[in-house]
């Protein structure tokens, strides 16, 4: 089974940036209905516009070793880069989830992220992997349209 | 009990009457399918029946007079008689809705609309208000839950609810203090979807009696499993699924006493269900026509109608003496896995043939995935039953449900996938 890859099973077990942490600038709360898997997710955003850098993610995930191990690689992944970049990245994790196995992921761009490539066989789980990138998606929205 | 589980050559008959069965997933792995509590498979004489009534009356029934809607309408008439044979009520008594969930709305939005002084019912035991109780179970599926809640907001009344013991049984410590002369109605389940739980239905309905409440039961867990006779459990209303007792998709059904029936106000409305309409209000048929508006699941019915005397050839003693066998089997085997903890009674005798169980550290989407890549199918998550999961402190569950075609086998096949689990996690297990 090529789905609980070695790089899944560290991150799930040891994720990177875990822990709610201050500052922050906006919070979401999702969940997988399914399962009951549940992230609170932070981020802090500094500067605006095309400089607008994302200092922080940080997380409480419970949930599988997918969704966990996903919270976790894009808190390694998105931290310190751009919030364009981070949009990019997003977009790149859910053209790959959604693709049904026919994207095989980027790794230049989303990084440890290729390694989730297997979930996309399975359409029960791509929830589990997508539930932490929802829960940023989100919380960047509120970010910005909050006062910097 | 002295019926016997199925003997190997009487399950490999029986499972040869379910095409679905022998075919192969995941790459070629034989299907284990330890799914039977969500939905179960269907028997060709289910699937025939259906077919046959598509193919030679088929007919919007109790519409019409030519022949065809004659002899549609006959054939889902003689469904409906032998669905309640089934459970040992008369055929007046037997409401065919789309599938359980509806059968338990319908009598939540009895309640409501009764309130409100619609629904062409009548007497005063179909309303709510602010001074009234509702009482239910924490070990609930959402089916049998959420309905309540929201007929509670709509009528102001008070929404209670049984606790769970830690392991898996109904705390009744409190009862007096929460079923009282307030309760207008006490629902609960027969066997809990998730611990297996057999719940003592006959006390329970006898102490929402005592008060002057109804007793509602969510029956989905018992009827296709154990032998059900409405008169013997006491109840007053019941309501099961069809698609999980060897029965098509989209049919359900609800039985409540003929007078209670009678009083209950409607639910679904238009055709079908009237007695007469005029511009300004309409009147309604007698039940259970009142309950069955638009044109009727009447191929589901005859198909549910096939499940049931399938059922009775295999014999629900027998039936019920089989998930023993393989729940017992399966509590046996796991027991000797101390890195798994099973949610529920440990006495047999208190079990239906559902078991789940959590691997300490693992979460039940991980464990169904290592188990699904062996071809065993099992159901993962919180089974709609999210309130019961978390006051047994667990975010989801992996549950193994049987039916009469399940074999030791199988249980044994789950076993032995199980094993994989630990290792592939890096659990620390003591060799």
């Amino acid at each position: 089974m090529d789905l609980y890859q070695e790089l899944i099973l560290e991150h799930s077990k040891r994720p990177v940036r875990a822990g709610l942490r201050e500052p922050f600038d906006a919070e979401a709360h999702h969940v997988n209905p399914t399962c009951g898997d549940e992230v609170t997710l932070r981020v802090h955003v500094t500067g605006s516009g095309d400089e607008a850098v994302v200092e922080d993610i940080s997380y409480d995930s419970m949930g599988c070793s997918i969704s966990v191990a996903s919270a976790s690689i894009l808190a390694e992944e998105v931290t310190g880069g751009t919030v364009a970049h981070a949009r990019e990245t997003v977009e790149a994790m859910r053209s790959m989830l959604t693709s049904k196995g026919e994207d095989p992921g980027d790794e230049e761009q989303i990084g440890d992220g290729v390694a989730l490539a297997g979930v996309a066989k399975y359409p029960a789980r791509v929830k589990c992997a997508l539930l932490s990138w929802m829960a940023f998606t989100d919380a960047l929205h509120q970010a910005e349209g909050a006062p910097q | 009990m002295s019926a016997a589980p199925f003997t190997d050559e009487e399950l490999a008959r029986l499972r040869a009457d379910f095409p679905i069965l022998s075919r192969t997933v995941r790459g070629g792995h034989p299907l284990v399918y330890l799914d039977s509590g969500a939905t179960s498979h269907k028997p060709r004489v289910v699937l025939d029946a259906e077919r046959h009534f598509y193919e030679h009356t088929n007919a919007a029934v109790h519409r019409g007079a030519h022949q065809l809607s004659e002899e549609g309408t006959e054939a889902y008439e003689n469904a409906r008689e032998t669905i309640a044979r089934f459970i040992g009520a008369p055929a007046s008594e037997i409401v065919f809705t789309r599938n359980a969930t509806e059968a338990l709305n319908l009598v939540a939005y009895a309640f409501s609309n009764g309130a409100h002084g619609g629904g062409g019912g009548h007497g005063d035991r179909f309303t709510l208000g602010p001074h009234d109780e509702v009482l239910i179970t924490e070990m609930e599926h959402h089916a049998n839950l959420v309905p309540w809640q929201e007929v509670c907001r709509r009528t102001g009344a008070t929404l209670r609810w049984v606790p769970v013991t830690p392991d898996g049984r109904l705390d009744l410590t409190d009862l007096d203090a929460l079923l009282t002369e307030r309760t207008a109605v006490f629902a609960f389940t027969h066997v809990s979807n998730v611990l297996g739980t057999v719940n003592p239905v006959r006390e329970l309905a006898e102490r929402a009696h005592a008060v002057g409440a109804l007793a509602v039961l969510d029956a989905c867990q018992s009827v296709p499993h154990l032998p059900v006779d409405v008169h013997e459990l006491g109840v007053d209303v019941l309501a099961y699924s069809g698609h999980k007792m060897f029965g098509p998709l989209g049919v359900g059904v609800l039985w409540a006493r003929a007078e209670l029936l009678d009083e209950m106000p409607v639910f679904l409305t238009g055709g079908s269900m009237i007695e007469t309409v005029r511009m300004e209000g309409s009147t309604y048929a007698p039940a259970p026509q009142k309950f069955e508006a638009g044109v009727p699941v009447a191929a589901q019915a005859v198909g549910l109608a096939a499940a049931c005397d399938y059922l009775t050839a295999l014999g629900m003693d027998r039936v019920h003496a089989h998930e023993q066998m393989l729940t017992e089997r399966l509590l046996r085997g796991l027991a000797e896995r101390p890195w798994v903890t099973v949610l529920g009674p440990d006495d047999l005798r208190e079990r239906g043939g559902a078991v789940a169980f959590v691997v300490d550290g693992v979460h039940a989407h991980d464990v169904g995935q290592v188990l699904d890549d062996s071809g065993v199918e099992v159901r993962v998550g919180h089974h709609c039953a999210w309130p019961l999961h978390r006051t047994l402190k667990v975010a989801a569950s992996t549950r193994a449900s049987f039916a009469a075609y399940t074999t030791p086998g199988e249980v044994d096949a789950l076993l032995e996938a199980l094993d994989r689990v630990p290792a592939m996690f890096g659990l620390e297990v003591p060799a």
